[in-house]
This record gives structure tokens, sequence and C-alpha cells, in this order.
């Protein structure tokens, strides 16, 4: 068991560091010079040069990329110069709305998804089967953008019951970051819940006809109770995958729905970096967005260790 | 009627009424990409203030925008964008990630390597890789092409690796190796023909996802220029006049959803027909 | 009948929808079962043993399996005779588990893999008898002693995948009988376990059965198990009922040609095998769909062209029926 979580977690690793690498080289092959990049068009030439000396771009790029990581791994994410602050807490500074954001959206996902998936797969085949599936199908192909902007329109500007955009007052009430929340949450929600249906219906109906479900039967138990506590138990493992997979992706994927609703999370840091060529920002989002990732991959795989009774002993 | 494969194929495809709609749907909305200058009421570029935020009408049938232009011409003209970046898209990534597919699935010295950087880039959630593929790259339509052929190309690799491994340990592959036949070929012709099927259903996937995708891009102002009408560039420069004239955002993104469902629904057909194993679960 | 039996199966048909159209495995099958006896229910693979019973239980793979006509009668504990067919399905599962219980073939992977085995027993005892938690888990643990696994205070907190293919099956003939049923029915419940077990597990099913009375349908290829077990036989063949007499009648003057093949490759150490299909396939051929006459006929060395053509039902003297035109040549 431990051995399986240590080959894990190196595995892992072994992601996390490709991630890096890719980020690294991928930034070098934007046309510029990185140094006159940072420091934007009024840069002079000795400016320019001197920050070359600072970051050590003169140097080798080998040698810069070891140089880069160790500042990683040591927790260093760079300088953002347009910020005028570490990356780092630039993005500490945007994490919240992310975080709520991505927290509520799953949540809705999971409790919109994961009973339509039940109901979707006990009554397989059936109308409301293909109503279920049909309207899962519709979810997966709406831009969230979109959604968002009608939303906005709909219970925003119209019916005037959510506010239209961003996170209200610095230092503001939590339930007024909530009614910020709400909207943004429910758009993430309905179109992520429409792989939690796929997967939950799938996996339900791949236990359904499974032999201890027929014994379940077989002693007299209820339908609801067969479904819930004999074949959902065994149906968990790929569900709880999705829907953590999901949480994961939202952290770094909900950047058009905080641009829509001036969200100012992770996601629109990113957007407006990438729209001033803000390149640390950039890189340093896209390590911790990984991050997460992989955090929430390993933390899944540590619950699975020690909830599944078959993996515990 | 003679019963060709072909004829047999698309009967046993359409049994399913919601198949054949979606199919309908997708070739409707192909023709009018190809047949734009012929079908669009007006140019999608001739501007007419006076014009300008009508609601839809007799004149526009799905009304204009802030600069008075017409929106049904501009989504006709902007299916020619959005499905041709979309199509482009599957071309790249269904090559790339085929080739490597298939390396990785059959030389096991590859594998490791291969599908650890397909886990690193899925590590990633698409819009953000793509995002920053673009910034790296410079906005145009071809580096959105690329970029997102990017971003879809290790989905590619995992469907066909997968496909690869179970099909390199068939007999008539061993048979192939027993006979002398060279391991290029083998790859090329036994191998690639029998993943052929899960690549097709994966294609329209992607096919979707990148329309879906490019739209984002669009929409985030990362992607094609503003002026080229694609759908998501009309919902970008739309958003602001949204309260008062909601068709400049409206119909734009149905034809999205329009094209990305049906291109799903298809997919999904394809998939119960070619693979009658999966039909009863997902 | 005088005397209604505990479970009366008359011209049972049950049919599949399939890919390729409908299929009709079982094909009006008639049996039954008396309180306090056991009955073997034989056949080579693909007979319909395990559709009847599952048709019994109403567990018929929905919605593709149904049952299509016939009448499964059974005697409630309170006298009255239901025909199961028609019982409203809440109805049904209030007789499962508590009136009528089964055994599965496949023991492991019968047993539900996140729950324990004590769990998994304790359920079904606070549904039908009405008790609390506590007091059902005590029942579980005394049903584990009961079929003789040792440390039953312990190993009613294990998983399944902690015991043994043997072990896992007493677990679900603890569970079976957890509610003291009238019937049980029993598919193959030792077909996967290995030899010495094997006979453990008849034994133990043999002593429950004497010690609480239950009537007992069980199901199996092995005709050496069906001479240790059974009081009586039914053999069935592609979907039908072709012979039914007790275990006596049978083993000495079997009068349908199906049963005496089956008899004569039975080796004398096929007593002590646990593989019985390696016993029926021994006859030549295989099962073929036929339209008229005889099922039997493409297979049978005494097959006359009346066979072919002619209506072959099962005549049905009392206790002892055989579905043969020519069962009286077979005897001589
Ligand atoms: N779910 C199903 N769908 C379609 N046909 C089925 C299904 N289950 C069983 N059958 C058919 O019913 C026939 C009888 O199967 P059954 O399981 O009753 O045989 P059996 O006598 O129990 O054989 P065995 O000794 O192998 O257990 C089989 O030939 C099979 O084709
Ligand atoms: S009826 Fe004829 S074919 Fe059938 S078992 Fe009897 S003798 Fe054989
Ligand atoms: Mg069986």
């Amino acid at each position: 068991m431990w051995l399986k979580l240590g080959q894990r977690l190196v595995s892992l690793m072994i992601v996390m560091f490709l991630v890096a690498t890719m980020v690294f080289f991928l930034t070098r092959l934007a046309p510029g010079d990185p140094a006159a990049l940072m420091l934007g068009d009024q840069a002079t030439a000795e400016d320019i040069a001197q920050l070359r000396q600072v970051y050590g771009l003169d140097k080798p790029i080998l040698v810069q990329f070891v140089l880069w990581l160790k500042e990683i791994a040591s927790g260093n994410l760079g300088h953002s110069i347009f910020l005028q602050r570490p990356v780092i807490q630039a993005i500490a500074e945007r994490a919240e709305p992310t975080f709520f954001l991505a927290l509520f959206s799953v949540t809705i996902a999971a409790l919109v998804g994961i009973p339509a998936g039940i109901v979707s797969a006990v009554w397989r085949g059936r109308p409301v089967d293909q109503i279920v599936s049909g309207l899962a199908m519709l979810a997966a192909n709406i831009p969230s953008f979109w959604l968002g902007l009608i939303f906005i329109q709909l219970f925003a500007v119209r019916l005037g019951w959510f506010p239209v955009a961003g996170y209200g007052e610095p230092g503001a009430p939590f339930v007024e970051r909530l009614a910020h929340l709400a909207l943004p949450a429910t758009v993430l929600g309905i179109v992520n819940s429409a792989l939690i249906v796929r997967f939950t219906r799938a996996s339900l109906l791949d236990v359904l006809s499974d032999d201890y479900v027929r014994t379940a039967r077989s002693k007299g138990l209820s339908e609801a109770r067969v479904v819930l506590r004999h074949a959902f138990g065994n149906a968990l493992v790929p569900i709880v995958t999705v829907v953590a997979l999901t949480a994961a992706l939202l952290v770094g994927g909900a950047i058009v729905t905080e641009t829509v609703f001036g969200l100012p999370g992770i996601g629109n840091l990113v957007v407006s970096a990438v729209l001033r060529r803000d390149y640390p920002v950039i890189q340093g989002a896209l390590i911790v967005v990984a991050a997460v990732y992989v955090l929430i991959n390993l933390l899944t795989d540590i619950i699975y260790t020690l909830a599944d009774p078959r993996v515990r002993y | 009627m003679v019963q060709t494969p072909a004829i047999l194929f698309f009967r046993r495809m359409f049994r399913r009424k919601l198949v054949l709609a979606a199919f309908i749907v997708l070739a409707v909305i192909v023709l009018m990409a190809l047949l734009a200058p012929w079908i669009s009421p007006y140019e999608p570029t001739s501007i007419k203030i006076i014009r300008r935020l009508k609601p839809p009408g007799e004149l526009n049938w799905l009304g204009t925008d802030e600069f008075g232009r017409d929106i049904l011409s501009r989504i006709i003209y902007g299916a020619r964008a959005s499905l041709g970046i979309g199509f482009a898209v599957v071309l790249v990534s269904m090559t790339v990630g085929t080739l490597f597919g298939l390396l990785a699935g059959y030389f096991r010295s590859l594998d490791g390597l291969v599908m650890r950087f397909v886990d690193a880039m899925m590590a990633l959630p698409d819009i953000l890789l793509a995002i920053f593929l673009v910034a790296v790259l410079g906005a145009s339509a071809f580096n959105v092409v690329l970029a997102l052929s990017i971003v879809y190309t290790p989905r590619v690799i995992r469907v066909v690796r997968a496909s690869t491994l179970v099909v390199r340990e068939l007999p008539f592959v061993e048979a192939a190796r027993a006979l002398g036949v060279s391991t290029r070929r083998i790859l090329s012709v036994h191998i690639l023909l029998n993943v052929a099927s899960p690549v097709l259903v994966q294609a329209t996937f992607i096919f979707a996802y990148a329309v879906l995708a490019e739209a984002g891009l669009s929409f985030l102002g990362a992607g094609v220029p503003p002026e080229v009408p694609t759908w998501g560039t009309m919902i970008a420069s739309g958003q602001q006049y949204a309260d008062s004239s909601f068709w400049v955002v409206l119909f734009p993104g149905l034809a999205i959803v329009l094209a990305a469902l049906s291109l799903q629904v298809v997919g999904d057909g394809l998939r119960d027909m070619l693979d009658p194993k999966l039909r009863k679960t997902l | 009948m005088d005397t209604p039996h505990l479970l009366s199966i008359k011209g049972l048909e049950v049919r599949f929808r399939t890919e390729d159209g409908e299929v009709t495995p079982v094909r009006g099958v008639t049996l039954s079962v008396a309180a306090g006896e056991t009955v073997a229910l034989v056949g080579e693979s693909g007979s319909g043993k395990s559709v009847t019973s599952l048709a019994t239980m109403g567990l018929l793979p929905r919605p593709a399996g149904r049952v299509s006509g016939g009448q499964i009668l059974f005697r409630r504990r309170s006298g009255e005779v239901t025909d199961l067919v028609t019982l409203p399905l809440p109805e049904l599962r209030k007789l499962r588990g508590s009136e009528i219980a089964m055994i599965f073939q496949e023991p492991m992977t019968s047993l539900n893999p996140v729950l324990t085995v004590g769990e998994q027993i304790a359920e079904s005892v606070r549904l039908h008898m009405g008790i609390g938690h506590g007091a059902a888990l005590r029942r579980a643990e005394e049903m584990l002693g009961l079929v003789e696994i040792p440390n039953a205070r312990d190993r009613i907190h294990e998983y399944p995948h902690q015991m043994s293919g043997g072990m896992r099956q007493r677990v679900m003939i603890a569970l079976a009988m957890s509610c003291n049923p009238a019937l049980l029915i029993a598919d193959e419940p030792t077909t996967a376990l290995d030899v010495t077990i094997q006979a453990q597990i008849l034994a133990l099913i043999a002593r429950l059965q004497r010690d609480l009375g239950m009537g007992v349908l069980f199901i199996t290829h092995n005709l050496g198990v069906v001479a240790e077990v059974a009081d009586r036989v039914t053999v069935m063949y592609a979907g039908q009922v072709v012979e039914t007499g007790s275990v006596k009648d049978i083993f000495q003057a079997p009068r349908h040609p199906y049963t005496s093949a089956l008899l004569n490759c039975l080796p004398a150490r096929a007593r002590h095998r646990e593989d019985g299909r390696r016993v029926v396939q021994s006859i030549p051929g295989s099962v073929e769909f036929v339209k008229e006459g005889c099922s039997f006929a493409p297979r049978c060395t005494l097959a006359a062209d009346i066979c072919r053509t002619g209506a072959v039902t099962l005549d049905d003297e009392t206790e002892r029926s055989v579905r043969c035109l020519r069962w009286r040549e077979v005897l001589a």
C-alpha cells in the first residue's frame, strides 16, 4: 500500500517536472527578448542589459533552466514587473475567489450530476434516461461564457437577483461574496455536471450487473437500498475520481467564467498577464495550477487507500 | 436496393433518430459554411451605422450588431472560420496523436516517456494551456490551430495507444510478424486500420471541443483577431451591448451550441455503432 | 396432488430479448419441491437451470428477461398458495430472503466487497426479523457459527476478500439461512470450489436441511453429487424437463435416453470429481435448436423418424415422468 502510494508520488513529481520543463522552454519560444518583454515598451537598452544580468538571461539556456527549477522548487515563482510584486504574492491575492468558485461549482456539479446519473442508470433506456442523458450532452456543449452572459442578462440585469459582476468591495462580508459567486458557480456547475452524470451512469451500470447486486436483491432489499447501498458503494471510486478531477481542473480552467463575471481570480490574472505578455505571472500560474492538480490527485489516491477495504488490508 | 457496406453502415448509424437529426444539422452548418458567399443575405463586413443594433426583423432576420452588420450573414461566414479552425485542429491532432500513440503503444521503450508527457499536458486545464500557447506564439488563426492541436493531441495519443496495446497482441499481428512483415508495415497497415474506429470517434469529439475552445479564446481576446467574424469574436464584441440588444450575443452562441452538440451526438452514434460493447455503459 | 407442494413450477417459459432477436432458454419447465425434500435439478451447461431458479426468485435480468408463460406456485408460511409470477414486486420482496433464499453459483463474486460479511447478513436479518442492529449482528455471528466458521465473533467484521472461496460460500449459506427460509435454492453451490471443500459444503447443506426441515432445490451438473444429497431428480435438456423421478428410479432405471447417456458417462470416480461438465460433454454432439419433434433427437442414439415429427410431451405420471416417445424401448 505505501509502496503503491510512493510510486504514485514519484510519477506525480515527474509530471510536475515535465510541466515545469514545458512551461520554461515554451516561454522561450516567444518572439523577442524576455528581458525586453518584461520591461515593456519604454525600457532603455541599459535597463534591458541590466535585467538580463539580474535574471541570468545572459547565461546558457540550460543553466538558466536549472537555476529556474531551483527557484521554483524552493517556492520562488519569480517577480512581476508589471504588478511590482512577487508572482507568488500576486497569485495568493487572487486565490480566494478562485478557490470558492471551484468549491461551489464542483459542489453544484456533484449535487446535480450524481443523482441524475443514478436515475439515468436505474431507468436506463427509459424516457427519463433519455432526457437526463440528452440534457447532460447539451450542458457539455454550451460555452460557459455564453451561458454566463445569458445568466447575467436574465438573473442580474433583468431580474436583479444577483450582482452583475465583480466580487464586492475589499473586506465585504462573506454573504456578499456568496451573492457574487452564485451565478458563476451555477454556470460552471451546470457545464461540469455533464461529465459527472456520464461517469455516474456508466460506473453504476457497470456494477448493477455484478453478482453481489443480485445477492442483495435476493435478500429482499428494496431497490433503493440495492442501488444506493450495494451498487453505489462499489461505483464510488470512478465517481469520486471524476469529481476530484473536475475540482482540480476548475482551479485554472475557470478562466473564461471568471472573465465574464469579472471575478478577480487566478483565471482573470492569467488573462490580463497574457494580454500584457507578463510571462513570469503566466509561468507561475501554470506551475501553481498543475501543482494543485497533482496534489488533488495524490489526495484522492490517499483517500482510496484509506477507504477501500480491499486496499487497506 | 443494393446492400453495400456503406449503406448498411449508415442504416445502422441512423437507427437512432437523434443521430440522424444531428447529422442533418451538421450537414446544414457545413453547407452553410461552404456556400457562404452565395447564401448569406449581406456582406458580413458591410457596415451600416444607421441600422446598428436593430432587433431581429424582416430586413435582418437575426438582427444587426453594433456596426449595423447583419448577424445572420456573420454567423454564416463565422461558420467558415469556426468550423475551419476546428477541422484543422482535428486533422493536426489526429495525425500527430496517431503517430505518437502508435509508437507509444507498440514500442515499450517509448511508452513511458510519451505517456508522462501526455500526463503533464493533461495536468493543465485545456483552456489554460491553450491561452498560454497562444500567448507565446502570438494571436492568429494559424497559431490558434497550432495551440489547440497541441492541447488535444494528448487525448488522441491516449486513445490510440490504448487500442494499439490491445491490437498488437492479436493473432494476426503475431502472424504478420512471423511472416517477416516489416514493423513499419505492421504499424501503418495492420494496426492503423484496427485503431481507426476509436480515432474516428475521438475526431468528432475533438472537433466539438475545438469549436468550443476557439470561441473561448476569441472571447478572451487571445484568439483570432477580432475583425475576423467567428462565433467567438461575435459574442466577445457584442457582449457590451447585451443589456439592450440580447440578439448580438444569443444567436452566435446558439450556433456554437448547435454545432458542438450535433458533433457530439454524431460521435456518440459512431461509437455506439463501431463499438457495441460500449453501448450499454457510456 | 393431495398435499400441495412447497414449490410447484408449472409449464414455466422464459424469454430473453437479445441483440439477435428473442430466445427462449426455458420452454415449459414443470417441477416441484415438497417441504423437507431435496430435489436435484440436473442438465448440461446452458440447459436453463439457472434461468429457472432466477425466474423463481423474480431475479431475471431486467428488462431483457421475462417470464412469458406458466406458473410458479409457492406455499407461504401462512399456508396460502401464491403464484410468484404474478405476485407484485413489493410482495415478492417480502418473501425473498425470508421464505425463499438462494445461494449462487459464484462464491467469489456474490458477496459485496465493500461491506463486512457481518453487515451483509445482519442487513437481511434486520429487514425480515425486525430486530435492531446489535441483535442482528449477534444473529449473524450465530449463523457463521452454524456454518462452522471458526472465530465467528471476529470474522463478522471481515470483508469477503479476506476469506477463501470455501469460507465465502459458507457465508453465503449463512446469509441464505439467516431468516429460516422454507425453501432454499442452491445453484451449483460447490462447482467453483475444490474437491475437499466441496464435500464439506455439501455435508453442511445436507445437515442444515435436515435440522431445519427446508425444501431444497439443488442445481448441479454433477450426478455424483445428486446421489449424495437428493431425494428426487429432475433432468433438464435444452430448456425442457426430460425426466423426473426418485433418485433410486433415475439411477437404477432411467427412462430417457439423455438420462441414460448422462449416467453412462459417469465414471466410477466421477463421484469424487468436481467437474461435472466433463461428464456431460462426453455425450457426442451439442445442443441444437429443434423446431419440431424431440429436442434431443439430433444426439439420440434411439432417434427414429417419429421423434423428428411427432409431438413429444412430458407424460406426466405422478412422481415419475419422461419426455420420450420410445422410453419403453430404452428400458428394454
Ligand atoms: N441474460 C441473458 N440474456 C440472454 N440469454 C441468456 C441470459 N442468461 C441466460 N441466457 C440463456 O439461457 C440459456 C440457459 O442459461 P442458464 O444459465 O440457465 O444455463 P445453466 O443450465 O444454468 O448452465 P450452467 O450449468 O452453465 O450454469 C443459455 O443458453 C443462455 O443463452
Ligand atoms: S423421443 Fe426419440 S429422439 Fe427423443 S429422446 Fe426419445 S427416442 Fe430419443
Ligand atoms: Mg447456471
